[in-house]
C-alpha cells in the first residue's frame, strides 16, 4: 500500500512539474519548430517524422521497464515466476533485433533522400530569380554584400519574401557557423573557401540570425536581424542604402575587419566589386585554385570535400 | 622460471609489442592521410617533383633494408647462442642505421637551406612531419640497439636479453615496411605526376 | 632562461584568484598533513611506487573524484553565468574567463573524470574477474597512471600560473592556433592531453593483452564476463583511436611551436582536416566511455536478478558490432560543415545503424529481469535512471542523425542536453552503479543504503530539471557556450531553472561524499564477507579485502559465471599452495610522470632546458628499467598460507 501510495504522489508530482515547466516555455518562440522559412517547415516536418518513429521503441521500452520491475520485484507479494537459467530466446532476439532494424531501415531511406533534398547547396525548385547575398564572417560581425544590387550592410540582412536567397559564405575570422533558425539550417563559414546555403522566407518578419560555431571572446554577441519584407520593402531599403549608407573601401573593409563586440547595424552604399573574392582568396596563394571545389550540374549546385 | 613460464612471458610481450606496433601504423596513418590531404598545398613553393632527388633516396632505401636484413641475420646469430656474432651484427645494423639517418639530416638541411623548410608550405609541413616522425623512430630504434649491444656485452644472451633483441627486430623491420610505404606515397608518387 | 613565464602569468582577476590561492592552499594543507602524520614512508611504499592494480585503481578513483568536483565547479560558473547575462546584465564572468571555463569542464569531466573512472575499474576488476593476479606489464600500467597524472596536473596548473584555452574541449583552429590564441591556455590543453594520451593508449594495450593472455585456465572467450568483453570493446577503441589523437595534437603543437602549416588559414593548411582528423578520434571516444558501463550495468542486473544475463551472445555481437561502427560514423560531429549529400547521407545512415546494438542491450537486460527476483538495490536503482534517461537522449541522437535535422541542432543547447544525457545517464550512472556494487568488495563494507537512494534521487532529478530545459532552449535556437543573450528571448526563467536542477546534483554529490563518510564511521555495522550480493562472476571469489595476489590459487573454470557456478556446485577454494611471484614496488613510475610533467611544462612555456631535461630524464629512466632483470618478488608458499588463513572469520 505505502508503496503504490510513493508511485501515485510521484506520478502526481510529475505532472505538475509538467504542467509547470508548459507554462513555463509556451510563450516561447520555437524558431526550429515554428519555422517562417520553407526549408525550416521540411526540417520540421523531419524532426516530427524522426520523433513518431522512435517512439515506437521508446513508449514500449519505457512500459515493459516499470511493468517487470513492479511484477518481478522482490517484495511484490505474487511476483512473476522465477526461472532463474532462462536466458535464451530466439523469437525474443528476433523481434528486438528485426523491428529497429526495419525501423532504422525506414529511416535510413529518409536520411537518403533528405540529405539530398536539404542539401544546403542544393538551389530551391522555385519560379522566382534567387536574390544573391554574399557573407563574410568578421571578428565578431556579419558583413553581407548584395553583389547584384552593390550595397553592403554589417549584422542587418533585409530579404525579400517568397524569392529564394543563394547565400555565398566565408570566414575573414575563425571558424563560425551562418544560421538564422527560424529560415533553416546552418552552414560553416571557413577561410579561404566559399559554403553555400539556400534558404527562402514566407513569413515577413525579424528573425535573429547568429553564429553557432565559437569564434573568440566576441562570439555572444554576434548576432544579426533578418528582416523578411516585401519587394517593395526589398527596393527601399536598397534606396535607403545607396543614399544614406557609408562607402565602403578596402581601408573600410580592413578597418571593419578589426576585432569589435556587439556591433550595430551599419549601411554601405558601395563596396569594391571584388572584396568578396579578394576575401576568400587572400588566404590562398595569388591564381591558386583550391583544389577540392569542382562545378556540378546546376540543379545541385556546387560542393566543396 | 622454466621455459614453459618463459615461453609464457614472450607471448605475451610479442602481443603487447604487436599491438604496440598496431598502433604506430595507426599514427602514421594519420600522418600519411594529412600528407595526402595537403600534399598539393604547396603555396607556390615547391611542389614534390620539385625537391625529391630520386637516386638519393633509392641509396637510403637500400641502405635501411641492408640493415633490416642484417639484423634478420643477427637475431638468428642471437636465437643460436653465438654472442659475438650478435653484437657484430647488430652493430651493423646500428652503423647502417646511422648513415641512414646521416643522409635523411642531410636531405632535410639541403631543403632547409634553400628556404623550404616546413614554415614555407602545408605540403612541406607534412613532407617534414611524415619523414621526420619515421627518421625520430629511427633514432629511437638506435638508441635501443646501442642499450642492447652494452646489455648483451653485460650479461649476454639471456632469455631476457633474447626477447628484448626479438622486438628490436621486429621494430625494425616494421620501420622499413613504414619507410616502403613512404618511398611509394611520398617519393615515387610524388614525382611520378 | 625561464622561457616565456614571467611573474605576470602569476596575476589573475578575482575570481580567478580564489581558485589560484585554494589549489595552493589546499596542496600545501596535505603535504603539511603527511608531514605532521609522518605518512610520506607510508604513501611512497604502499600506494605511489605500488604496482598492485587494486592499489593503482583507487588512486585513478581519486584523482577522477577530484576532477569531478572540479568540472562540477566550472559547471556551477557556467550556470550561474548564464543564469544571470541576460540583456543589460552582463553576469559574473568575462566573455575570455567564460570560455576557458567551459573549455576546462569539458576537457576535464571527458578526459579525467569519465576515462579516470574507467581506468579505475579496469584496474580493481578486470584482472579478478579473469581469475588473474595482475594486468600484462604492470609496471606500464604504473606508468600510465603517473601520465595521467601528469594530465592532472598540466589542466590544474593553469588556475595558478598563465591561462587556460578558451577554445572549447576540442579546440578546432584556426581559433586554436597561433594566430587567434597566442597565450599559454592552448598550449596547457595541448599537453596535458598529449602526455595523458599516451597513459591511456600504454593501458589500452595493456589490457588488451592482460585479457587475451592471462584468463585462468578454462576460460574461453565466451565464458568471459560479459563486462571483460566490455572492456575489450573499450580498449580495442582506445588501441585504434587514440594514435589518432597523438598525431593530430602533435601537428597542432607543431603549428604552433614551429611554424608548420597543417591547420593554419593559410600557407596551404587546412582546419577541416583538423576536424576530421580529432573526430576521427573524438567518436570513438565516447563510445570507450560507454561500453564499460554497458558491462557493468549487465552485470549488475545479473546479479540483482539473481539470474543469468539473458542473451550472452546477442550482448557479445553487440559490443562488437557497436565497436567497429564507432570507426563509421565520425562525420556526424560536424554535418555542417559542406561534405556533400552523399557524404553526410552515408554518416547519418551509419549513425542510425549503430543505435540497433545499443538498442538491443536494452531488450536483453530488461529479459534479465524478467523472470527474475529483481533486488532494487541502489545500484538497481541507477540502471533504471539509465534506462529512462539514455533513452531519451537516444532519440535526440536519432534525430541528429539526420543531417538535415541537425542542421537546424548542430552546436545549440539541444545538442549540449543530448550528449550530456548520454555521458551522465550512460556513463556516469554507470559508474556511479559499478562503484556502489564493488565497494564492499574493497572496503569489507557497504556503502549506507539510505543516502545512496537519497544521491540517486538527486541525481535524477537534479539531472532532469538541469537538461530538459536545455533541450528546449535549443529547439528555440539558443547556441551552446553563449555568455549573453537579448533579455526579450525569454530565455533567462529556462536558464534560472537549468541552474537549480545542477544545484539539485550538487545535493546528489554531497550525499554521495556523506555516503562515504557515513559508511566509513559507521563500517563496523555493515561488514560484510567475500560475496555481499550473491555475485556470479570471480571477483566476487577473492577474499575481502583482496590480497594482495588476489586468489592464492588460480582457479580453473569450466563454465560462464565462473563464481556462481562454483557456488553450485559448491566446490571449495583450493588448498594448493604454491609460491607465488607479484611485482616488485617500482618508483620508475612516479619519477617518468614528474620527468614527463617537467617536460610538458617546459614546452608549454618554452622553457627549452627544462624541456630537454625531462625528455632526457623519462628516456634515461626507461631505459633503466626496461633493461633491468630484478622486478619480481617472491610471496613464499607458507607465507600465502599464513594469509588465506587469516580469513577465517569472514563469511
Amino acid at each position: 500500500m505505502k508503496v503504490k501510495f510513493k508511485i501515485l504522489v510521484s506520478v502526481l508530482l510529475a505532472i505538475a512539474v509538467i504542467a509547470a515547466f508548459w507554462i513555463l516555455i509556451r510563450n516561447n518562440s520555437f524558431d526550429v519548430l515554428q519555422p517562417a522559412g520553407t526549408i525550416g517547415d521540411q526540417q520540421r516536418d523531419l524532426i516530427i517524422f524522426a520523433s513518431a518513429l522512435s517512439a515506437i521503441i521508446v513508449i514500449p521500452v519505457f512500459a515493459m521497464t516499470f511493468w517487470i520491475v513492479w511484477k518481478y520485484r522482490v517484495g511484490h507479494k505474487k511476483p512473476g515466476a522465477y526461472r532463474p537459467e532462462w536466458s535464451k530466446s530466439r523469437l525474443a532476439e528476433t523481434i528486438w533485433w528485426g523491428i529497429p532494424i526495419i525501423l532504422i531501415g525506414i529511416l535510413g531511406v529518409i536520411i537518403w533522400t533528405s540529405s539530398h533534398t536539404l542539401d544546403p547547396y542544393r538551389k530551391l525548385d522555385s519560379e522566382e530569380t534567387p536574390l544573391r547575398v554574399q557573407v563574410i564572417a568578421l571578428e565578431w560581425k556579419w558583413l553581407f554584400i548584395y553583389p547584384e544590387q552593390n550595397v553592403a550592410s554589417v549584422n542587418f540582412l533585409q530579404i525579400p519574401v517568397g524569392r529564394p536567397i543563394n547565400f555565398e559564405i566565408t570566414s575573414d575570422a575563425p571558424m563560425n557557423s551562418f544560421w538564422i533558425p527560424k529560415l533553416g539550417g546552418q552552414v560553416y563559414a571557413m577561410n579561404g573557401m566559399t559554403t553555400k546555403l539556400h534558404l527562402q522566407a514566407h513569413t515577413p518578419g525579424d528573425y535573429t540570425g547568429k553564429t553557432a560555431n565559437i569564434s573568440g571572446e566576441g562570439y555572444s554577441g554576434m548576432t544579426f536581424t533578418t528582416r523578411a519584407g516585401s519587394e517593395a520593402d526589398f527596393s527601399s531599403w536598397v534606396k535607403g542604402a545607396q543614399q544614406n549608407g557609408q562607402e565602403l573601401t578596402m581601408t573600410g573593409y580592413n578597418k571593419l575587419a578589426e576585432p569589435s563586440k556587439n556591433v550595430a547595424p551599419i549601411l554601405y552604399s558601395s563596396r569594391p566589386e571584388s572584396l568578396y573574392d579578394t576575401v576568400v582568396m587572400k588566404y590562398m596563394m595569388p591564381g591558386h585554385e583550391t583544389t577540392h571545389e569542382h562545378a556540378k550540374d546546376a540543379a545541385e549546385g556546387d560542393h566543396h570535400e | 622460471m622454466n621455459t614453459q613460464e618463459v615461453a609464457k612471458v614472450n607471448n605475451k610481450y610479442q602481443l603487447g609489442f604487436w599491438v604496440y606496433l598496431m598502433t604506430d601504423c595507426l599514427l602514421f596513418g594519420s600522418l600519411f592521410a594529412t600528407y595526402a590531404v595537403l600534399r598539393g598545398a604547396t603555396y607556390g613553393g615547391p611542389t614534390e617533383a620539385d625537391i625529391f632527388e630520386m637516386p638519393f633516396v633509392l641509396a637510403e632505401t637500400l641502405i635501411l633494408l641492408t640493415s633490416t636484413f642484417v639484423c634478420g641475420l643477427g637475431l638468428v646469430a642471437a636465437k643460436a647462442g653465438k654472442q659475438t656474432w650478435t653484437i657484430i651484427l647488430f652493430g651493423l645494423t646500428m652503423l647502417l642505421g646511422i648513415a641512414f639517418l646521416a643522409m635523411e639530416l642531410s636531405e632535410f638541411s639541403k631543403l632547409i637551406g634553400e628556404g623550404f623548410s616546413w614554415q614555407r608550405s602545408a605540403f612541406l609541413s607534412a613532407f617534414f612531419v611524415l619523414v621526420g616522425t619515421h627518421g625520430a623512430h629511427i633514432l629511437a630504434g638506435l638508441i635501443w640497439v646501442v642499450v642492447m649491444l652494452v646489455r648483451v656485452t653485460q650479461r649476454g644472451l639471456t632469455p631476457n636479453n633474447l626477447r628484448r633483441l626479438s622486438l628490436f627486430a621486429l621494430f625494425w623491420h616494421f620501420l622499413d615496411v613504414i619507410w616502403i610505404f613512404i618511398f611509394t606515397v611520398v617519393y615515387l608518387m610524388g614525382v611520378a605526376k | 632562461m625561464l622561457g616565456q613565464l614571467t611573474l605576470e602569468a602569476f596575476q589573475k582577476g578575482l575570481i580567478e584568484m580564489g581558485a589560484q590561492i585554494g589549489l595552493v592552499v589546499g596542496g600545501l594543507v596535505v603535504v603539511g598533513l603527511l608531514f605532521y602524520f609522518k605518512k610520506w614512508k607510508w604513501l611512497w611504499k604502499t600506494w605511489i611506487t605500488s604496482l598492485d592494480p587494486k592499489k593503482i585503481g583507487i588512486m585513478y578513483l581519486i584523482l577522477a573524484a577530484f576532477m569531478l568536483l572540479r568540472g562540477l565547479a566550472d559547471v556551477l560558473m557556467m550556470r550561474a553565468q548564464q543564469a544571470m547575462s541576460s540583456g543589460d546584465a552582463t553576469g559574473i564572468l568575462s566573455s575570455d574567463h567564460f570560455q576557458q571555463v567551459f573549455s576546462a569542464h569539458g576537457t576535464i569531466m571527458i578526459f579525467f573524470v569519465a576515462m579516470g573512472v574507467i581506468f579505475a575499474l579496469f584496474n580493481l576488476i578486470v584482472p579478478s574477474q579473469i581469475g588473474a593476479r595482475d594486468v600484462a606489464f604492470p609496471f606500464m600500467n604504473s606508468v600510465s597512471f603517473w601520465l595521467f597524472f601528469v594530465g592532472v596536473a598540466l589542466i590544474n596548473l593553469p588556475l595558478i600560473v598563465g591561462e587556460f584555452s578558451a577554445a572549447g574541449w576540442l579546440a578546432y583552429p584556426p581559433l586554436s592556433g597561433l594566430e587567434y590564441s597566442p597565450g599559454v591556455g592552448v598550449d596547457y590543453w595541448i599537453w596535458a592531453l598529449q602526455i595523458a594520451g599516451i597513459g591511456s593508449l600504454l593501458s589500452g594495450i595493456n589490457f588488451l593483452v592482460t585479457i587475451f593472455k592471462m584468463r585462468a585456465p578454462g576460460m574461453r572467450m565466451m565464458k568471459m564476463p560479459i563486462f571483460v568483453w566490455s572492456v575489450l570493446g573499450s580498449v580495442s577503441l582506445i588501441i585504434f583511436a587514440f594514435p589518432i589523437l597523438t598525431a593530430t595534437l602533435g601537428m597542432l603543437s607543431l603549428d604552433r611551436l614551429i611554424g608548420t602549416h597543417f591547420f593554419t588559414s593559410d600557407f596551404g593548411g587546412n582546419p577541416m582536416m583538423y576536424v576530421n582528423l580529432i573526430w576521427a578520434w573524438g567518436h570513438p571516444e565516447v563510445y570507450i566511455l560507454i561500453l564499460p558501463a554497458f558491462g557493468i550495468f549487465s552485470e549488475i542486473v545479473a546479479t540483482f536478478s539473481g539470474k543469468r544475463l539473458f542473451g550472452y551472445k546477442s550482448m557479445v555481437a553487440a559490443i562488437l558490432a557497436i565497436t567497429f561502427l564507432s570507426f563509421t560514423v565520425w562525420l556526424h560531429h560536424f554535418f555542417t560543415m559542406g561534405a556533400g549529400a552523399n557524404v553526410n547521407a552515408f554518416f547519418g545512415i551509419m549513425t542510425a545503424v549503430i543505435a540497433v546494438p545499443t538498442g538491443v542491450k536494452v531488450f536483453n537486460w530488461l529479459f534479465t529481469m524478467y523472470r527474475g527476483r529483481v533486488r532494487l538495490t541502489t545500484p538497481m536503482l541507477w540502471f533504471l535512471g539509465f534506462v529512462v534517461t539514455f533513452t531519451l537522449g537516444g532519440v535526440a541522437g536519432v534525430l541528429m542523425s539526420v543531417p538535415a535535422i541537425d542542421f537546424q541542432v548542430h552546436n545549440t543547447l539541444f545538442l549540449v542536453a543530448h550528449f550530456h544525457t548520454m555521458i551522465i545517464g550512460g556513463v556516469l550512472f554507470g559508474f556511479f552503479a559499478g562503484l556502489t556494487y564493488w565497494f564492499p568488495k574493497f572496503a569489507g563494507f557497504r556503502l549506507n543504503e539510505r543516502l545512496g537512494r537519497y544521491a540517486f534521487w538527486c541525481w535524477l532529478i537534479g539531472f532532469l530539471t538541469a537538461f530538459v530545459p536545455l533541450y528546449a532552449l535549443g529547439l528555440m535556437g539558443a547556441v551552446r557556450r553563449m555568455d549573453h543573450y537579448s533579455s526579450e528571448l525569454g530565455w533567462q526563467q529556462l536558464f534560472i531553472v537549468a541552474g537549480v536542477g545542477v544545484a539539485i546534483i550538487c545535493l546528489g554529490v554531497f550525499f554521495q561524499l556523506l555516503q562515504l563518510v557515513v559508511s566509513i564511521i559507521q563500517r563496523k555495522k555493515n561488514m560484510v564477507g567475500a560475496d555481499p550480493w550473491d555475485g556470479r562472476t570471480l571477483e566476487w571469489a577473492m577474499s575481502t579485502p583482496p590480497k594482495e595476489y588476489n586468489f592464492a590459487v588460480l582457479p580453473t573454470v569450466t563454465e560462464r559465471d565462473a563464481f556462481w557456478e562454483m557456488k553450485q556446485k559448491k566446490q571449495l577454494p583450493s588448498r594448493n599452495y604454491e609460491d607465488v611471484h607479484v611485482p616488485k614496488n617500482s618508483g620508475i613510475g612516479v619519477m617518468v610522470g614528474m620527468s614527463a610533467l617537467a617536460a610538458g611544462f617546459g614546452i608549454i612555456w618554452h622553457i627549452w632546458w627544462l624541456a630537454l631535461i625531462g625528455f632526457i630524464a623519462v628516456l634515461v629512466l626507461l631505459i633503466v628499467r626496461l633493461t633491468s632483470d630484478d622486478t619480481e618478488r617472491v610471496i613464499p608458499r607458507a607465507e600465502v598460507e599464513r594469509l588465506e588463513n587469516m580469513k577465517a572469520g569472514a563469511a
